[in-house]
C-alpha cells in the first residue's frame, strides 16, 4: 500500500462568476521515501489538490478519496487533520519570506511546531532540537541565528528554515509547493540538495509541486503532469522525459530553453489555459493542441496506459501503442498531426 | 532605534513651536482689540493704554512673541480674563475629568471593536458578521449628542420615573471621593463615547484581520497543525494589530484635548466643555492654554504610537 493514495479527487469553488472546477478527477500514489512531482502551469490545480488533502482549502466542494497511511483524510474532522498536519505531513511553500511569520524569531516558530504536537517536550529541549534542525539544513552558526527574525535571513536561508520547520517532527510526507520558484538558480540547487539529503536521512516521501521541469528531472521518481485541473500524463521520470506521449507534455518539454549553448528560438505552447468555469466535455488541451482532431473536441480522453505500460498513462486520443520521445518532431500549430488514426478504443481494454 | 526616537521628538518639538506661532497670531494679531475688550465700553483711553501696557501690547510684535514663549516655557499660561485664575489651574482641574471619560471610553470601545472585528473576520459574511456590522453601523451613524441624550433619557429619566435612580443626570464625582460614585457618573459618558467609536474599530479590525488571514504565514501556521484559536490569535491577530494601534493612538490623543460633545451633554467640566465656555466668553488665555495642551497630547500620542510599532514589529526595531 502506498503512503498516500489519492483517488478521483475533485475540488470546485462557488464564485460569483460560476462554479470553478479547480481539480477534476485527480488520482496518484505517493510511495514511502519516493518523490512524486506534480507539474503544471499556474492554475492547473497543483497546489489546490495538495492543500485540499491536508484540509487547507476552505469553502470548496470536495469529492474523492485520499488515504494517508490507510486513513481517509478527505472529510476527516478538523482535529484529526490538525494532528496530521505538521506531525505527519510537513509543508513548505513558494515564498519563504511571506511564509514565515515576520514578528517571531525562527527559533520560536520551530519550537511552536514541535510543542504543538509533542506537548511533553520542554521548551529547552524543543529549542535545542530547533538549533539542531537549523544546523541540519545548513544554516551556519545555527545556535546563534535561532533568535534571528526571518527578515534577517537571505531567501535561500529562509527556505532552509521552512524546511527545518517542516521536517522538525520527522513527517512521513513532505509537500513542497514550488519550493524553489522564488529563489535564485544557484540557491535553488542548494535548497533541493538539502531536501534530498533530508529525504534520504529520514526516508521521507515528497510531493514536489513545480512548473520547472529542470527541478523535476533533478528530484523526482514519478511525475504527474496536470493541465486545467486534470491529469494529462503520469509516468516515471525517465519515461516522461524520453518517451512522453501527451502533446501537452511534449509542448512543455519543447518549451524548455536548450542547454549547452544551442541557441534558437524558444518554442512556446501557443494560447492560454482554458477557463475552469463550466469546463466543457472535451479535451481541455484541444484548443492549443497541434495534434487535435475531431474527437478531441467532443469527448474528454481518459488516462490510459501507453505501450501497455501500467506505470505510464496519458489522457489523449492519440494512439497509445507508441510513445514518442523528445526527438519526435513537435508539430507546429496548424502543421500536420503526427498520426490521426482515431482508433484508440482498442487500447482501452488494457486500462 | 534611538535615532528614530530622537528624530520623532525633534519633529514633535518643531510641530509644537509652529503651534505656538499660530496661537500667538490668534491671541495678538486677531482683529479684535484685546485691551479695549477688557477695559469695557466706558473705559477712558488712558485705561485702555494702561491695560495694553500691562499685557505688553505696546511692545514690538517679536518682543511680545519672545515674552509669550518664555512665559510658556516657565509653565505660565497667564490668567483668565474674568476671575484672574491661573490658566494652568483651570486646565489642571479639567484634565482628570476628560481623562476619566477618554480612558474609560477608550477601553470599552477598543475591547468591543476588536472583539467584534475578530469574530466578524473569522466568519466573514456569516449571520454573526452581518449582525455585528449592522450593530456597529447603527451607532456609528448616530450623532454623539443624540446617543448621549438617548442614554440619558432611558437610563436616567425613564428609570428615575419608575423610582429607580442608578445613574446621575450628569456632573462629575472625583475618583478621590470613592470609586463607586465616580463609575456611576462615568458609565453613560463612557458608553456614549465608546458606542460611536467602536464601529470604526470593528470595521478596521475586521478588514485588517481578513487581510492577514489571507497571508502566507497564516497558511504556514495552519500547515503546522496549530489549533485554529492559536492561528487566529497568535499568528493573525498579532500582525493585524498594527493599524488598530495607530488609529487608537491618534483617537485617544485627539480626545484628550477635550471630548466636547459628550462632556457638554453630561455637564462634565472637562477640557472640551471648558474650551467651549471660554470661546463663548472670548476668554483667550484659556482657549490658548487648551489648544496648546490638546496639540501636545496629539504630538505625544503620535510618538507613543511610533514607539509601539517598534514593540510590535521586529522589522521596525532595527532601523
Amino acid at each position: 500500500m502506498a503512503l498516500l493514495e489519492v483517488r478521483d479527487l475533485s475540488v470546485s469553488f462557488h464564485t460569483p462568476d460560476g462554479v470553478v472546477e479547480a481539480v477534476r478527477g485527480l488520482s496518484y500514489d505517493v510511495e514511502r521515501g519516493k518523490t512524486l512531482a506534480i507539474v503544471g502551469e499556474s492554475g492547473s490545480g497543483k497546489s489546490v489538490s495538495t492543500q485540499t488533502i491536508t484540509g487547507l482549502t476552505r469553502g470548496a466542494q470536495i469529492s474523492g478519496s485520499a488515504l494517508f497511511n490507510g486513513n481517509e483524510l478527505l472529510g476527516a474532522s478538523a482535529s484529526t487533520l490538525q494532528k496530521v498536519r505538521g506531525a505527519q505531513i510537513g509543508m513548505i511553500f513558494q515564498d519563504p519570506l511571506s511564509s514565515l511569520h515576520p514578528y517571531y524569531t525562527v527559533g520560536w516558530q520551530i519550537v511552536e511546531m514541535i510543542r504543538a504536537h509533542r506537548k511533553e517536550t520542554s521548551k529547552k529541549a524543543a529549542r535545542a532540537r530547533a538549533a539542531e534542525l537549523l544546523g541540519l539544513v545548513g544554516i551556519p552558526r545555527a545556535s546563534q541565528r535561532i533568535d534571528d527574525f526571518p527578515h534577517q535571513f537571505s531567501g535561500g536561508m529562509r527556505q532552509r528554515v521552512m524546511i527545518a520547520m517542516a521536517m522538525a517532527l520527522d513527517p512521513a510526507l513532505l509537500i513542497a509547493d514550488e519550493p524553489t520558484t522564488a529563489l535564485d538558480v544557484t540557491v535553488q540547487a542548494q535548497v533541493l540538495e538539502v531536501m534530498r539529503t533530508l529525504q534520504q536521512e529520514f526516508d521521507t516521501a515528497i510531493i514536489l509541486i513545480t512548473h520547472d521541469l529542470g527541478v523535476v528531472a533533478e528530484m523526482s521518481d514519478d511525475v504527474v503532469v496536470m493541465y486545467a485541473g486534470t491529469v494529462m500524463e503520469k509516468a516515471p521520470r525517465r519515461t516522461l522525459f524520453y518517451l512522453s506521449h501527451n502533446p501537452y507534455t511534449k509542448g512543455l518539454l519543447a518549451s524548455l530553453p536548450a542547454r549547452g549553448g544551442r541557441r534558437g528560438r524558444l518554442t512556446p505552447i501557443l494560447g492560454t489555459p482554458p477557463s475552469l468555469i463550466d469546463p466543457s466535455e472535451r479535451c481541455p488541451f484541444a484548443p492549443r493542441c497541434p495534434s487535435a482532431f475531431d474527437r478531441c473536441w467532443h469527448e474528454r480522453p481518459r488516462l490510459d496506459p501507453v505501450s501497455h505500460d501500467a506505470e505510464h498513462t496519458s489522457a489523449c486520443w492519440l494512439p497509445h501503442d507508441v510513445a514518442g520521445g523528445l526527438d519526435d518532431p513537435v508539430p507546429a500549430r496548424g502543421g500536420s498531426p503526427v498520426d490521426v488514426n482515431p482508433a484508440p478504443e482498442t487500447q482501452e481494454e488494457s486500462a | 532605534m534611538l535615532r528614530f526616537l530622537v528624530r520623532r521628538i525633534v519633529l514633535g518639538i518643531l510641530v509644537m513651536w509652529l503651534i505656538t506661532l499660530a496661537v500667538f497670531a490668534l491671541f495678538f494679531i486677531a482683529p479684535n482689540d484685546v485691551a479695549r475688550t477688557l477695559a469695557g465700553r466706558q473705559a477712558t483711553p488712558e485705561t485702555v493704554a494702561l491695560i495694553a501696557h500691562r499685557l505688553g501690547l505696546d511692545q514690538p510684535i517679536w518682543k511680545q512673541y519672545v515674552d509669550f514663549v518664555s512665559r510658556l516655557l516657565h509653565g505660565d499660561l497667564g490668567y483668565d480674563y474674568y476671575h484672574q485664575t491661573p490658566v494652568t489651574q483651570i486646565i489642571g482641574a479639567a484634565i482628570p475629568i476628560t481623562l476619566s471619560v477618554v480612558i474609560g471610553g477608550a477601553i470599552i470601545w477598543l475591547v468591543m471593536g476588536v472583539f467584534n472585528g475578530v469574530v466578524s473576520a473569522v466568519r466573514p459574511r456569516s449571520f454573526i458578521d452581518r449582525s455585528l456590522t449592522v450593530f456597529s453601523l447603527f451607532f456609528y451613524s448616530m450623532p454623539t449628542f443624540l446617543l448621549g441624550l438617548l442614554l440619558l433619557y432611558f437610563f436616567y429619566f425613564r428609570l428615575t420615573l419608575r423610582g429607580i435612580t442608578i445613574f446621575p443626570a450628569g456632573g462629575y464625582a472625583p475618583l478621590g471621593e470613592g470609586p463607586g460614585q465616580w463609575v456611576l457618573h462615568m458609565v453613560l459618558p463612557w458608553f456614549t463615547l465608546a458606542l460611536v467609536s467602536a464601529a470604526t474599530y470593528t470595521r478596521l479590525t475586521r478588514a485588517s484581520m481578513l487581510d492577514v488571514l489571507g497571508e502566507d504565514y497564516v497558511r504556514t501556521a495552519r500547515s503546522k497543525g496549530l489549533s485554529e484559536r492559536r492561528v487566529v490569535m497568535r499568528h493573525a491577530f498579532r500582525a493585524a494589530m498594527t493599524p488598530i494601534v495607530t488609529q487608537f493612538g491618534i483617537d485617544v490623543g485627539a480626545l484628550i484635548g477635550g471630548v466636547v460633545v459628550t462632556e457638554y451633554v453630561f455637564s462634565l467640566p472637562g477640557l472640551g466643555k471648558t474650551a467651549i465656555d471660554a470661546i463663548n466668553l472670548q476668554d483667550l488665555p484659556v482657549i490658548i492654554g487648551i489648544v496648546l495642551f490638546a496639540s501636545a497630547a496629539v504630538v505625544v500620542a503620535n510618538i507613543v504610537v511610533d514607539l509601539f510599532y517598534a514593540v510590535l514589529d521586529p522589522r521596525v526595531r532595527l532601523h
